[in-house]
């Protein structure tokens, strides 16, 4: 395992140390540095490997299959992060007077109106710099839109017990109550139960479709009729758009609000953190309430519109990650809505065909056709002493990103397996010959899924121990190491 | 096989309580900690407050999850076990003596009647699906 930065002792000359200095100008005492920099102490060399190591204990879509469910993680083109690193996109500043970067306004303007054309939707921003970000602001303007309305007693948010964890996190930060619905025995959203739920004091319902068990919600006509006859709103959630590219438009199911994941459907790279990109798309409703500023387009100039009186402001400084939109404009050109009609095609056709594979060896709990993903149950293993978490830790030893585990809730022991459109057919069968061995593996030599995984620079972490006695800073490891 | 012990009433959400006179003393069941998994963290009310039938009076946390906490009869907390701020896993270990989590106050007895006997509630985990 490569070491910490500080960890390395080189004495290196280019270690800057606290100096005392010749004497010959006066500083005053308590100007001075009193303790070494504490910088690191390495040659360029070293520093080099350091890195280059530490990169190379790195997982991701360029490394191998990675069907980690919910998250769509698939292949980003080449060609769109050398056209983002374009230093005319590079060079630019939102600070700048707007004569100088037209081209960035009519790209996120023409993204616009493409996100519109996808969604149906009325109108879009671009700040929220995350998907959690958007669903905030989303959140947020549906307030918004219920104070505007002087209708200030709705203060409960739905979701199903299915919905991603974002969702109810939402509702809390937002100050909304939380009501969670039972799915049906289809695991899908159990109508009565929504309708007992349902009244003047719900804001929104929030909803995935398809679903976290990759299950189209045939009811969403009804669903978001009941939605807006007992007054409330419906939010989308677009972690699951991307079956739906080209054939489904958010606006036609009657949502009012949508959050889009650039970095799930529009293969911009998902990053550690940032930077990311969760524009917001609303129906003509709700367009007075969007952050400021929006962009206008008068003939052929654009501008920034700051003159929304009833906005909720600024969600995010200038207007959200811009380069990150870059990628997702020019996949979505490249592409065309033909092309996104292949995406969900194909990415509904790998997860079905996946899953047809690798039901008989796990249960399926949910039979019906899946779109983009689908969840297998791992409770036969446990004839075995085994946990579905044995076997996500074996498939590293295979050389894939473990599948998304224990989510969703309602299903015991859940893997979920989301394969995406860019996988060919030979990786998923590869990947289901695999799971074969895995399985045969788990009745003859449990113990290989339970120590697993063995080839990797760390052995099994203890996530226990992690989460009892987290070690968070370089001081902290460095005295738990005494 | 999980454990339901014979002196306690449980609620369909998975906890347990023990009732002495007008005090009672809730935990989650030895069902519960299982699909839980390992407890890293818990948060639980400050003694003094109410909890209410049906609504979340805390959160567990476990490598897999978080879970609500939810009350089975309404009740004033007299008492919470503060050892497991420290050692969560005592739940894991004896979620129905060691593992407690908060002794009540029961400030309505009735609601006591609408509780699951131990034989219901090994019915209902037995079914498979809660």
């Amino acid at each position: 395992m490569e070491k910490f930065i500080f960890e390395y002792k080189e004495k290196s000359e280019l270690y800057l140390k606290k100096e005392e200095g010749d004497g010959k100008v006066e500083i005053s005492k308590d100007l001075l540095q009193k303790k070494e920099l504490g910088l690191p102490n390495i040659s360029e060399g070293t520093l080099v490997r350091h890195f280059t190591n530490l990169s190379r204990n790195n997982f991701g879509v360029d490394n191998g299959f990675y069907p980690l469910g919910s998250c769509t993680m698939k292949y980003n083109p080449k060609v769109n992060e050398k056209i983002a690193g374009n230093d005319k996109f590079l060079n630019s500043h939102p600070l700048m007077d707007e004569e100088y970067f037209q081209g960035n306004l009519e790209l996120l303007y023409n993204m616009g109106e493409m996100l519109k054309s996808i969604s149906g939707m009325a109108g879009i921003t671009f700040q929220p710099a995350a998907g959690a970000h958007g669903e905030v602001t989303g959140i947020m303007l549906i307030r918004a839109y219920h104070n505007f309305k002087k209708d200030t007693k709705r203060n409960k948010i739905i979701v199903p017990d299915s919905s991603h964890g974002t969702n109810p996190a939402t509702a809390a930060i937002a100050d909304f109550e939380v009501v969670e619905i039972r799915s049906n025995k289809d695991g899908l959203v159990d109508l009565n139960a929504l309708k007992k739920v349902l009244g003047p004091d719900t804001a929104a319902l929030m909803l995935t479709n398809p679903n976290t068990l990759g299950l189209f919600e045939k009811e969403i006509l009804t669903i978001s009729k009941m939605v807006h006859d007992a007054g409330a709103l419906l939010y989308y959630d677009g972690a699951n758009l991307n079956p739906l590219l080209g054939r489904v438009r958010v606006a036609d199911m009657g949502f009012d609000v949508v959050h889009f994941n650039l970095h799930k459907s529009f293969s911009t790279p998902h990053g550690g953190g940032g930077p990311g990109s969760g524009p917001v798309g609303v129906s003509k409703d709700i367009l007075p309430f969007l952050p400021v500023p929006i962009i206008k387009k008068d003939k052929d100039l654009f501008s920034f519109n700051y003159d929304l009186k009833n906005s909720i402001g600024h969600v995010h400084s200038f207007y959200g990650n811009f380069n990150v939109i870059v990628r997702a404009y020019f996949y979505i050109l490249e592409l065309g809505i033909e092309g996104l009609r292949k995406v969900s095609e194909k990415a509904i056709l790998n997860a079905n065909y996946l899953k047809e594979k690798l039901k008989k060896y796990l249960e399926l709990p949910y039979k019906s056709n899946c779109l983009h993903e689908f969840v297998l149950s791992g409770e036969k293993l446990k004839a075995f002493g085994l946990h579905t978490t044995d076997l996500a830790k074996r498939l590293i030893d295979y050389g894939y990103h473990p599948p998304t585990i224990y989510f969703p809730l309602i299903v015991p022991e859940a893997i979920m397996i989301e394969p995406v459109e860019t996988e060919t057919k030979e990786v998923l069968d590869k990947f289901a010959r695999d799971f074969e061995k895995i399985m045969n593996e788990a009745s003859s030599q449990p113990d290989l899924l339970k120590e697993a995984p063995h080839n990797t620079p760390v052995k099994r972490l203890d996530d226990v121990m992690a989460a009892r006695n987290p070690v968070l800073t370089f001081d902290d490891y460095e005295s738990s190491n005494k | 096989m999980v454990e339901v012990q014979d002196s306690l009433l449980y609620a369909p959400s998975h906890e347990w309580i023990r009732i002495e006179g007008d005090i009672g003393i809730i935990g989650i069941t030895d069902f519960a900690q299982s699909q839980l998994g390992d407890i890293v963290y818990i948060e639980l009310p400050e003694t003094d407050e109410n909890i209410f039938m049906n609504s979340a009076f805390g959160s567990i946390e476990s490598v897999k999850t978080v879970s609500e906490l939810i009350a089975p009869v309404n009740g004033n907390i007299i008492e919470t076990n503060e050892e497991l701020a420290a050692s969560p896993e005592l739940i894991n270990k004896d979620p129905y003596n060691n593992g407690w989590l908060i002794k009540i106050k029961i400030e309505d007895k009735k609601q006591i009647e609408g509780l699951l006997s131990p034989g219901d509630y090994e019915d209902m985990i037995s079914g498979g699906n809660e």
